[in-house]
């Protein structure tokens, strides 16, 4: 954030390790917080908010693959199927148990967890594009299982109706109150990935991403660690479904198939790999471009086209802008948006003075 | 790093900007919305450009006539490259502009609002996707599979085939070679149960995504099973390579029918023309071909504004389609009109409105259905064309409009219950 350190005098280690070492740092997470979590929900319409719900569940979903992309070096092409088995657990269990959310949440993750794990299994032996192409057929595997066994996908047409989550007994409807739940668990992803980098799992994943023979002859359990990895990756994955589950109303793989993964996998790419800030500019950066570019299109296609034509022109060019920001954003700044984001930061620290 | 800077405030004003140019001022009196979903750009845009052109062109050749009771509508594209967020985003925006009416389009972004449009109260139509269930009107009371569902569709297959084959399937052998997703399952429920009660042969042959390959498929049809009549239930480019393969095994293509989306003649340009073909049948909800008023009154529209009727018009099937639902929502909105006495419908009046559709036919390019607060679907009507030198012609040995066949509403079971076999 913009704040300039000064009297930084760090005695013990515990002062040197802290999230936030100063009380500025503090106080402006403090205020974004209320900002997020009061202010936001009361002052902005349902069209707003209903966009920002679509980030927040982004959100989630892009710090999880951001763990196992960005701080583990592994590659992961079958994260949207792991969100469709957190999303199916989650509808199975609260049609069939009528199992609350608080539960139905936690084992949609844990499914996705377990089922990612497996699927990890070959990062053991192969890397780079040969595990892209283990974990794509992860993603073929888990879409053939639900589409065909009809146990799990609850029928011919593999979705299931979910209840809305109930919440101090009243069902969750308006966008806001949605808001409020979706805000709450991006949150608490949020601040569990930054711890995570800061622990002893996650700087083994570093090691293991910067060179996994060292990092073995260091004393880091290659075996455990990568398919923790996976494992904690596939969790938010699973997770995420969930939160898409229980915001539709309903679970369908057709919301996860491979272009979601790919969609994810671009979040990170442009937010900025292995880190927490640039998986939330690349949530917010994804879901937002089509929708802005549409307005603007809009906007200025108004005054000289005509509607037939503007309609056939807008999402054909959308997609041209959507790829060409992409390129300019990644030829500018190879480490994304964060990277980006710091420089600004960095410039404005040291404002005006900048020699 | 003053570049960074510059850049940081150029990219601020300009996304204020584009706050203001969002909140636009809120519509005119005498100004009704209606949503319409649409994929120009994703998997299904062989369908979306015909289509949704087809829907403007309809709405505009309404406007142009003064609107409806007084109202003109304004018709909100918003394309969703059939992706799932896209269209929520879209939903969010139709109700905050008020919608009464929208147009979803494909079946799982129809799944995904179902829950929403019942919440909100606006209806929305699916003609020829969507969840077939969905026909029942009390237990979807805000969707409306119009004209035909998968259900209906296969069915009418089913009745159109037994017609051909002499009023009699027993013993007959009939291959369904179906796309490997929910949809393409859809229509085995009720084929199955026609199988028990028809007594005839029936064996699924799927295809797996994208849908090009599918030789080894057509060789199992064609010299293993030898089936007495094929069911193509295709989307996108694969119509047109079962087309290719039927024939170049060999198979009669007057043998085969096609449901809805297997059924325009882009799939008959891309299997290579019509003489490649001939004998085909295709299963449609709305007319095809050249001959209806409205189709007139469009193309005198433009040459009225100085301009050449529009190509997409040449793809008369999914053209035609996008007049239906067009219609349709017109005709919901002006029953909601007349039910309110000239005041401003709301979604739930639009809902009666389009609960009240009868005797719509614009000369035949609807079906004759009768839309219910208990029957969604309106009598799931379809007509049978087939490819006849170089167009598409109606079959003669089937009624115009073929009701629903085979089954009734079933009971509304709770998911998940409703298994498959």
């Amino acid at each position: 954030m913009f704040h300039r350190e000064s009297g930084v005098f760090k005695t013990s280690y515990v002062a040197d390790m802290a999230v936030y070492p100063l009380p500025i740092a503090k106080w402006t997470v403090a205020a974004l917080a209320a900002l997020f979590a009061v202010i936001v929900p009361l002052a902005m319409n349902e069209y707003y908010l209903s966009l920002l719900n679509l980030i927040l569940i982004a959100v989630v979903g892009a710090l999880g693959l951001n763990i196992l992309v960005g701080y583990t070096g592994q590659i992961s092409i079958g994260h949207g199927a792991l969100m469709s088995v957190g999303a199916y657990t989650a509808a199975n269990l609260v049609t069939r148990l009528d199992a609350p959310f608080w539960l139905a949440l936690p084992a949609g993750g844990a499914m996705a967890a377990t089922i990612g794990a497996v699927i990890g299994i070959p990062s053991l032996r192969i890397k780079g594009l040969y595990l892209a192409i283990a974990t794509l057929a992860g993603q073929l595997i888990i879409e053939w299982t639900i589409n065909h066994v009809s146990w799990i996908s609850g029928g011919v047409q593999a979705s299931i109706e979910v209840p809305r989550p109930t919440l101090f007994g009243a069902q969750l409807r308006t966008q806001a109150q949605f808001y409020v739940f979706l805000l709450f668990f991006a949150a608490v992803a949020i601040v569990a990935t930054i711890n995570l980098a800061r622990s002893r799992i996650g700087r083994a994943f570093v090691a293991v991403r910067d060179q996994d023979i060292a990092a073995e002859i260091i004393g880091i359990d290659i075996f455990r660690y990568k398919l923790l990895a996976f494992a904690i990756s596939s969790f938010y994955a699973g997770v995420t479904g969930v939160l898409y589950t229980y915001y539709l109303g309903i679970a369908n793989y057709e919301q996860f198939q491979i272009n979601v993964s790919i969609d994810y996998l671009a979040m990170i790419i442009i937010g900025g790999l292995g880190s927490v800030l640039g998986s939330i500019f690349g949530a917010i950066f994804v879901t937002l471009l089509p929708i802005v570019t549409r307005w603007m299109l809009e906007g200025l296609g108004g005054l000289i086209l005509s509607p037939a034509d503007l309609a056939n022109i807008i999402p054909n060019l959308r997609l041209v802008i959507f790829g060409a920001l992409i390129i300019i954003f990644l030829a500018l700044e190879p480490e994304g948006l964060s990277r980006l984001w710091r420089n600004i930061v960095a410039y404005f620290r040291v404002w005006p003075f900048s020699y | 790093m003053k570049r960074i800077a510059r850049g940081t405030l150029a990219l601020a004003a300009a996304s204020a900007s584009l706050v203001c140019m969002i909140d636009r001022p809120a519509a005119q009196q005498k100004e009704l919305v209606i949503g319409e979903q649409c994929d120009r750009t994703g998997a299904t845009q062989l369908v979306g450009v015909i289509l949704c052109p087809g829907i403007m062109d309809y709405i505009d050749l309404i406007n142009s006539k003064g609107g409806v009771e007084g109202y003109r509508i304004r018709l909100d594209e918003i394309d969703h490259e059939y992706k799932v967020p896209p269209a929520i985003e879209a939903y969010e925006r139709y109700k905050a502009e008020g919608a009464v009416s929208i147009m979803l389009y494909g079946t799982p972004q129809t799944q995904a609002l179902t829950q929403k449009l019942n919440e909100d109260k606006i209806p929305g139509t699916s003609p020829g996707f969507g969840t077939s269930a969905a026909a029942n009107g009390t237990r979807y009371p805000y969707v409306f599979p119009i004209a035909a569902s998968y259900w209906s569709q296969g069915a009418a297959a089913i009745k159109f085939i037994k017609d051909k084959l002499g009023g009699n399937l027993e013993g007959k052998k009939i291959a369904y070679l179906y796309y490997d997703n929910p949809a393409g399952h859809e229509p085995m429920v009720i084929l199955e149960d026609l199988r028990k009660t028809e007594k005839f042969e029936l064996k699924n042959f799927a295809v797996p995504p994208p849908g090009v390959e599918m030789g080894a498929q057509v060789l199992d049809i064609t010299q293993r099973f030898r089936p007495d009549f094929v069911i193509s239930h295709l989307f996108g480019r694969s119509p047109s390579v079962a087309i290719k393969e039927l024939k170049r095994a060999g198979y009669p293509l007057s043998k085969v029918v096609g449901l809805v989306w297997a059924s325009a003649e882009a799939d008959v340009q891309a299997a290579g023309g019509w003489s490649v073909a001939e004998g085909y049948h295709t299963i449609q909800f709305a007319g095809v071909g050249d001959d209806y008023p409205a189709r007139h009154e469009i193309a005198a529209m433009y040459k009225a504004q100085g301009k050449e009727p529009p190509k997409e018009m040449q793809n008369t099937v999914y053209y035609n389609r996008g007049l239906l639902a067009a219609a349709l929502h017109v005709e919901a909105v002006r029953n909601a009109i007349k039910a309110r006495g000239g005041e401003k419908p709301s979604g739930e009046d639009v809902k009666k409105g389009f609960e009240a559709i009868h005797g719509l036919t614009l000369g035949g390019l609807v079906p004759p259905m009768e839309l219910s607060a208990s029957d969604h679907e309106g009598g799931g009507w379809v007509q049978i064309f087939q490819a006849k030198g170089g167009k598409f012609v109606k079959e003669t040995s089937s009624p115009a409009w073929m009701p629903r066949f085979g089954w009734r509403f079933r009971p509304a079971v709770q998911w998940p219950r409703r298994l498959a076999r």
